[in-house]
């Protein structure tokens, strides 16, 4: 009768509660998701709700909020038009820059939007034309449909037209890491690799270039000096669940802008 | 091989330098594969196993302090383990029952079932997580949830159970069908009684096989259960696995700390598929002898 | 699975023929019904890709999708490069693991006293049971490392290290499945070649290498799907560049990977593409599996 019962214990599994009392599903952009964990354990800890953050992706989180999957979607990148619907409704939470980053032992410091542009799109090749060692650039990027890479193209003007669509001028042998710890991982260790990263998620393992002479912090960023960052967004529906709700009103309470900002990206209020 | 049928007509080699060669290609390359696995092995071990510790492995994983334990991804597997056995190993073994007790041999109705299973078996397990991700999660609306998760390994598992399965019952000499049914007893009862028990220890190898199975996928797992660090309350809820555990923190490598928990997770992960294997050996050993 | 056939039908013929009560015809039909979900399984990952994937060789065209060269959505899907990644990634490791393994599985046949292989044979074992992460990890950090110092290349993570990483995954596969092969075969072939005064390791591969030739390549066959059906281990050390790779020493990125790395971003069209990718991947594995039944067919007669 083994197997009976197996069968009656997977029956009792699924009729289950089948959604918490106090869940909040939060899915989307990985960048997002950095600062969106650090949020939902303090709101967990404090309001005693449990939040499910699953960094999948700007896009799929835009998908996600839209078709329910999730109650909060998150993008790091500016919404297209077409990808709203009149239910649902953008709450910018944050901004951030985008950092490009080299190696420790890289001895640039210092390039201009349009090298960088020409490193992406494969026209400079070598770090001694950029003013470094005479290797060749191992250049990192991030995956079609991510919301660094999509307003990384957008700034930098790493787009083109091909059949009607905008697409990635983007060189195609640039190394392809997906979230923004891969990219991380591949220049922290290979001294000649370039990417480009979440802001907030710079650390001392590698070094945030500063572009056109102006360095990339917050300061610059609020300041409108440094030119490349976007908005963090959530998603919600109009009428959103109470808890997604309460969630993003512990978001955008002036706790939760404080944990926006020790994390290190730039508080909205 | 080439070498050898030159060997035939004239060679440069005597036949018994040739042996010699042979001989020695055959023990490198024994060689070579015992290498790999020890350098494999060792190097995950020797770097992790110092820092698996008792708050490591009971630890929960936290974001705001330093503390990255894994019991909820512990947990997670487990429930994942489970939920997909019990979805897929009564399934399983009543479909190897069928194939081998009740199918009429060679009808096209056995031929299809196999040709299915078979199909089932060699579909890459990306083309899974494609598949559980856009089904299950989002037609079904199950979202990203240990169930979703659940239910894709279960159609993945499903072959392996049937196929181990089957082998065993028909290891069950005809002996015992014959003694059951001459003694009167009914088919489902000659089954129950007499067969399953005896193929046992094949239907636990089955298991135990599927269970490694479930540890081991992470592609699959994530696209359907997410990545959720924390310890699931139902089965709606997401689960992050040890092995998606595990891939999650090999994109995040750069301070002396992440490495550290990297190495330890896979540490965790060898000694559980060491352990599973010794427990089918146990486990087939005991119940052979005592048969 | 001819022992299997004669089994069940005496399996069948031996039920007793006395009137079926209803618990006999319940359980009969709950196992059919049982043996019914893998078909359902099958029908519905089937219906589903397949119906998914579609839309993407309308709007693309089949030839355009399998031999176009790049890959932009949402404009140009091609899928070309990556065919032609999953093909070299696994045809090298087949090239260099084959041999190994097959050479290996003689060794735990033929050639090692018992004591070593009985510890040997477990140890392949555990080989085959280490998730592919763990597998991808090594990769990531010794591998790679190694390739970028040996070739002084900027960046090890290649072709060749994805290459490497399958050759090491696909082992415990085919020496499983070999070495059962070898051992199953009955011992006058080798006792005939050992009189005729041929010499072990002559025996071993004029004699039994050949006639577990249908066991081996089934094992083959095997350690061909898992590598090009592998995804995580190989997305940590191939670099994942959609562009024709030029050598081995250079980043590309397999049919596997492109969909793990962009499922979660796709929409529309874009999706569709990827389960066309799929599409294109089963088309592999069925080509595959056709052509082991083939040779092996062939053998039989």
């Amino acid at each position: 009768m083994k197997k009976v019962i197996g069968l009656l214990t997977a029956v009792g599994l699924m009729t289950a509660p089948l959604v918490q009392a106090g869940t909040v599903t939060v899915s989307g952009s990985t960048s997002v998701a950095q600062v969106m964990e650090v949020l939902a354990e303090n709101y967990q800890n404090t309001a005693k709700k449990h939040v499910e953050v699953q960094g999948t992706g700007s896009s799929a989180g835009i998908r996600a909020a839209k078709d329910g999957t999730s109650m909060i979607g998150m993008s790091s990148r500016n919404i297209k038009e077409n990808e709203l619907n009149d239910d649902t409704k953008e709450i910018v939470i944050a901004r951030d820059g985008i950092a490009a980053a080299v190696n420790k032992a890289n001895p640039v410091q210092n390039l201009t939007q349009e090298q960088i542009s020409k490193i992406y799109r494969g026209e400079i090749k070598n770090w001694s034309e950029v003013g470094g060692e005479a290797r060749p650039i191992v250049v990192v990027t991030r995956e079609n449909g991510s919301g660094t890479r999509g307003a990384f193209e957008e700034i930098m003007d790493l787009q083109r037209t091909v059949n009607g669509h905008k697409v990635t001028a983007i060189t195609p042998t640039a190394q392809v890491g997906n979230g923004n710890g891969m990219i991380k991982t591949i220049v922290a260790n290979n001294p000649y690799a370039i990417g480009y990263i979440s802001l907030g998620s710079v650390d001392d393992s590698l070094v945030a270039l500063s572009v056109d002479g102006v360095e990339a912090t917050d300061k610059n960023i609020a300041a409108g000096e440094y030119q490349i960052a976007r908005p963090f967004i959530v998603l919600v529906n109009n009428k959103p669940h109470p808890n997604a709700q309460s969630f993003i009103d512990f978001i955008m309470s002036n706790d939760g802008q404080s944990i926006v900002a020790e994390e290190g990206y730039i508080r909205v209020q | 091989m080439s070498k050898f049928t030159q060997s035939d007509s004239k060679s440069l080699l005597s036949r018994e330098n040739q042996d010699k060669l042979l001989n020695g290609a055959i023990w490198a390359a024994a060689g070579i594969t015992i290498l790999f696995l020890l350098w494999v092995v060792w190097h995950i071990l020797s770097n992790g196993l110092s820092h698996v510790s008792w708050e490591f492995i009971t630890g929960a994983y936290t974001r705001i302090g330093e503390a990255s334990g894994i019991w909820a991804m512990i947990v997670s597997t487990v429930y994942m383990v489970m939920l997909s056995l019990a979805f897929a190993a009564p399934i399983g073994i009543m479909t190897a029952i069928y194939l081998t007790e009740y199918a009429a041999p060679g009808s096209k109705l056995v031929q299809v079932i196999r040709f299915c299973t078979e199909s089932l078996a060699g579909i890459p397990s990306i083309v899974y997580g494609l598949f559980g991700m856009t089904f299950f999660v989002s037609t079904l609306g199950l979202g990203f949830s240990i169930l979703s998760g659940a239910l894709t390994l279960a159609m993945l598992i499903l072959p392996v159970i049937i196929r181990t399965t089957e082998e065993a019952l028909m290891a069950v000499p005809m002996s015992y069908r014959e003694g059951g049914y001459a003694l009167g007893s009914s088919k489902i009862y000659t089954i129950w009684r007499l067969i399953l028990p005896s193929a046992l220890p094949g239907i636990v190898t089955s298991v135990i096989l599927s269970t490694g199975r479930v540890i081991g996928e992470s592609a699959p797992v994530f696209l359907t259960a997410g990545m959720v660090t924390q310890i699931p309350d139902s089965v709606m809820d997401s689960g992050r696995t040890l092995t998606v555990h595990l891939y999650k923190l090999t994109q995040e490598l750069f301070t002396q700390h992440e490495w550290d928990q990297a190495y330890a997770t896979a540490t965790i992960l060898i000694v559980l598929v060491l352990a599973l294997n010794l427990a089918t050996k146990v486990i087939a050993n005991r119940l052979n002898k005592s048969s | 699975m001819n022992t299997a056939t004669r089994v069940q039908s005496q399996g069948l013929q031996l039920a007793p023929k006395k009137a079926m009560d209803i618990k006999e015809i319940f359980f009969h039909g709950l196992f059919l019904c049982c043996a019914m979900v893998g078909v359902l399984s099958v029908s519905t990952i089937g219906w589903f890709v397949f119906n998914e994937g579609l839309p993407a060789f309308k709007e693309a065209g089949v030839t355009e999708f399998v031999t176009g060269k790049e890959w932009l959505p949402p404009a140009l899907y091609g899928i070309f490069p990556m065919i032609v990644a999953s093909i070299i990634s696994t045809a090298g490791a087949v090239m260099i693991g084959v041999p190994i393994a097959i050479l290996t599985a003689v060794f735990l046949a033929e050639i090692a006293p018992k004591w070593l292989a009985d510890l040997v044979r477990p140890a392949v074992e555990l080989l085959a049971g280490i998730p592919s992460v763990v597998y991808g990890f090594f990769g990531l950090v010794i591998i790679v490392p190694a390739i970028e110092t040996l070739f002084n290349i900027p960046a090890g993570n290649t072709l060749l290290a994805g290459i490497i990483v399958l050759a090491i995954m696909i082992l415990p596969t085919v020496i499983t499945i070999s070495e059962t092969s070898i051992r199953a075969l009955p011992s006058v072939y080798k006792e005939g070649a050992l009189a005729l005064g041929a010499s072990h390791v002559y025996s071993i591969f004029k004699v039994l290498i050949p006639a577990a030739k249908s066991g081996i390549l089934t094992g083959v066959a095997l350690g061909v799907a898992r590598a090009i059906g592998e995804t995580m281990a190989i997305i940590m050390v191939m670099g994942n560049a959609p562009a024709m790779p030029g050598s081995i020493l250079e980043p590309a990125r397999t049919l596997t990977a492109n969909i793990a790395m962009e499922m979660a971003y796709a929409t529309g069209i874009h999706s569709n593409a990827l389960y066309a990718t799929g599409i294109v991947l089963l088309a592999f594995i069925v080509l595959l599996n056709g052509s082991l039944l083939y040779l092996n067919r062939k053998r039989a007669y």
